[in-house]
């Protein structure tokens, strides 16, 4: 007992495989790059399909990572793995019996789909700044006034081969409903548009969420993809797109436009799998488990384990069961 | 409008010596423009422009209208290519939008599918002997003038502003479809925020107009007017532009496509007489200019000279604006000094009180 495994990235997943490791004996260490624990979660308002704050699955965890003791280092960059066990960008070497990789996604940059102009016109956001918004109380237009019609449009940098994201982020879908939600919630009387190619309810309570949104909340879902955005002379933004289950182009006027941006694969992937025999890649960029029916949180290394998004997009509740697998998994391979 | 993809996107132009292919189309639309590339390129900039009067159509109208199979079009552009090779050149420059989308289209389709580059090689040989190198560098002359801004500015006669008030001109850029539509990498600014024409704009102090329907056709496409039935088509999508950008009062338009440059100035003429619509002020039509005769403009060069009194839409207010001299009684004498006709009054021209003004 009492093995030391250092655990790369502090966020859910990350922090929940800490904390079983410590509960199973162990001796975890974070290593985070960021200065705070938490992950993309830092910057999320409220969670579906309960809307519950994000800072309360959030504070929880931290609560109990400093309750157990657990060493964090936040801040320090993993550079690679090694056979004895991480070396940091700052030229420390991290000695451990195991490494836990949950390192996550990264958000997809939106600004490579030019043709939705986000970065260049006014009022074209992504999820992430919307959430930014939810954080703040306000939704708000360049300008300042409130919007009167919002659109989102789903799936950008997720199943596009033009952008080489070939993979479905799955969550997206539920978060376009969730915000699309909260829109209406914050702004009463405003007009929200989901343009969307599939809609994929896959967790518990989706499908029915997805159905209040358009009972209850009157939200529009149109079947399509929006062909491209351009900016009016008063700065509200001119969308195209086909409604593909009446067959017609259609053309709009919105004061905002919001582009749900996909997971793709961590940037730090492809550093790890060069770095450690045994940590491959999917052709997405994510790391590829040993078999994915019973070895999902297992590298091809024995002394390597994954989770949370680090393998592929999951939600918050996968992810932190995943955290709770790999510790076992590694606990496993500790008392062997 | 914050551009700044374009910086992403850009491509190696050749600075000299170039291979120029004309375009079968344009010295109809447009009759001065390649030769006012020529001359600036030649006796402004001092670079070597090799013309070959024996190079043809690259047939690519006829090949988006389903008559020149590709096997035809492949070798016609792998002739243009022998004859570039034999005159001794690398860097091939094309002044049709059209036939730069084919030959990027055609290089790619060799690259990708080296079977069909020997097919028509051996095509080109059993017909005509000739054997061929393909081009170091392939560029649209739009292109080039991009690469030599601003030594054009450098000897700039006037620039892009209106005399009188010292405001930059207020200038719609519009690209041909086939530019980077089809290949966003071919062109500098790639597909979705092109920056050929708004980077000569920038460079000779005009002030680029982006408004809703910048990206849409122009509607020349090839059927739309190919087929008279479908003419309606091609009206209706310039009428969408022109509709779209008369709210930002642009000064002139500026195309790089010789059907883009034509319909947008030619239709405006049959919109005005359809529905008695302008969309330029003062109840007049909005000037539509090549890029070679924005730049002759801006080194001073003759307005009709550039061949600029062939326009539909009347470009003296234009010229006025900018503080160009010109000779009114000279607009209609040819090079030889022969009065070459008068067309008859039009109401895109007129600024009467009966046109629509938007």
């Amino acid at each position: 007992m009492d093995k030391k495994v250092v655990v790369i990235g502090g966020g859910v997943a990350g922090m929940q495989t800490a904390l079983t490791l410590s509960e199973l004996g162990h001796q975890p260490v974070i290593v985070e790059k960021e200065s705070v624990m938490g992950g993309k979660l830092c910057r999320w308002h409220k969670l579906f399909p309960t809307f519950t704050p994000a800072s309360e699955v959030l504070e929880g965890l931290r609560q109990r990572v400093t309750e157990a003791g657990i060493e964090v280092l936040t801040g320090r960059t993993v550079d690679r793995i090694t056979d004895t066990g991480v070396a940091l960008a700052d030229g420390t070497n991290l000695a451990c019996d195991a490494t836990a990789v949950c390192t996550g996604f990264d958000i997809f940059d939106a600004t490579i789909k030019e043709e939705y102009g986000y970065g260049i016109y006014d009022n074209v956001y992504t999820t992430v700044d919307l959430e930014d918004m939810f954080n703040r109380g306000e939704i708000r237009m360049a300008n300042g006034e409130l919007p009167r019609r919002v659109a989102f449009l789903h799936c950008v940098g997720s199943r596009d081969e033009k952008v080489n994201q070939r993979h479905c982020s799955r969550v997206c879908c539920i978060t376009g409903v969730k915000q699309a939600i909260e829109v209406k919630r914050m702004i009463p009387g405003v007009e929200v548009f989901n343009f969307y190619m599939d809609i994929r309810m896959f967790g518990p309570g989706y499908e029915e969420m997805y159905r209040e949104a358009q009972y209850e909340y009157n939200i529009q879902f149109i079947r399509g993809r929006i062909s491209e955005a351009s900016q009016t002379m008063d700065h509200r933004v001119r969308i195209k797109a086909e409604d593909t289950l009446v067959g017609r182009p259609l053309q709009m006027t919105v004061d905002m436009l919001v582009l749900i941006v996909g997971m793709r694969a961590g940037s730090s992937n492809a550093r790890f799998a060069s770095s450690c025999p045994g940590v491959d890649l999917y052709a997405s960029g994510f790391v590829r488990p040993m078999d994915q029916f019973r070895h999902n949180v297992c590298s091809g290394s024995e002394r390597v384990f994954y989770a949370g998004t680090v393998s592929a997009p999951k939600n918050i509740g996968e992810s932190i069961n995943e955290g709770i697998a790999a510790a076992h998994r590694i606990s496993q391979y500790l008392n062997r | 409008m914050k551009r700044n993809s374009w910086q992403e996107y850009q491509k190696h132009v050749a600075d000299d010596r170039y291979y120029y292919a004309r375009s079968c189309i344009r010295q109809n639309f447009f009759p001065g423009s390649e030769a006012a590339f020529l001359n600036i390129m030649r006796n402004d900039l001092g670079r070597d422009v090799h013309e070959d009067a024996n190079h043809t159509s690259c047939t690519g109208i006829g090949y988006h209208s389903d008559i020149v199979p590709l096997e035809t079009i492949m070798t016609v552009v792998a002739r243009q290519f022998a004859l570039m090779t034999e005159a001794g050149y690398e860097n091939f420059i094309s002044s049709c939008i059209t036939s730069f989308g084919i030959y990027n289209e055609i290089l790619a389709t060799w690259a990708e599918f080296p079977e069909t580059e020997e097919r028509t090689r051996e095509y080109l040989y059993k017909a005509t002997g000739r054997e061929f190198n393909k081009p170091r560098h392939i560029a649209h002359t739009s292109d080039v003038v991009f690469h030599h801004r601003e030594a054009i500015r450098a000897r700039a006669a006037r620039l892009l502003v209106n005399a009188a008030t010292g405001e930059p001109l207020r200038v719609v850029e519009h690209i041909g479809c086939h530019y980077a539509k089809i290949f966003p990498k071919s062109g500098i600014g790639g597909a979705e925020f092109p920056y050929v024409l708004a980077g000569m704009i920038e460079s000779w102090g005009g002030e680029v107009v982006d408004y809703p329907e910048r990206r849409h056709c122009c509607g020349f496409g090839f059927r739309n007017y190919l087929v008279q039935a479908n003419r309606g088509y091609s009206v209706a999508n310039s009428q969408r532009k022109l509709a779209s950008m008369a709210p930002y009062k642009p000064d002139f338009i500026v195309a790089n496509c010789p059907g883009c440059a034509m319909f947008l100035d030619r239709w405006q003429y049959t919109i005005a007489e359809m529905e008695g619509t302008t969309y330029g002020a003062d109840g007049r039509g909005i000037p539509v200019l090549t890029y070679e005769e924005m730049a002759g403009l801006v080194l001073g060069y003759d307005p009709w000279e550039l061949g600029m009194q062939m326009h539909q839409v009347d470009v003296e207010p234009l010229l006025d604006k900018m503080g160009v001299k010109y000779d009114p009684s000279a607009k209609y004498l040819g090079k030889n000094g022969k009065y070459i006709g008068q067309p008859a009054e039009a109401l895109v021209n007129s600024g009467c009180s009966g046109a629509t003004i938007l």
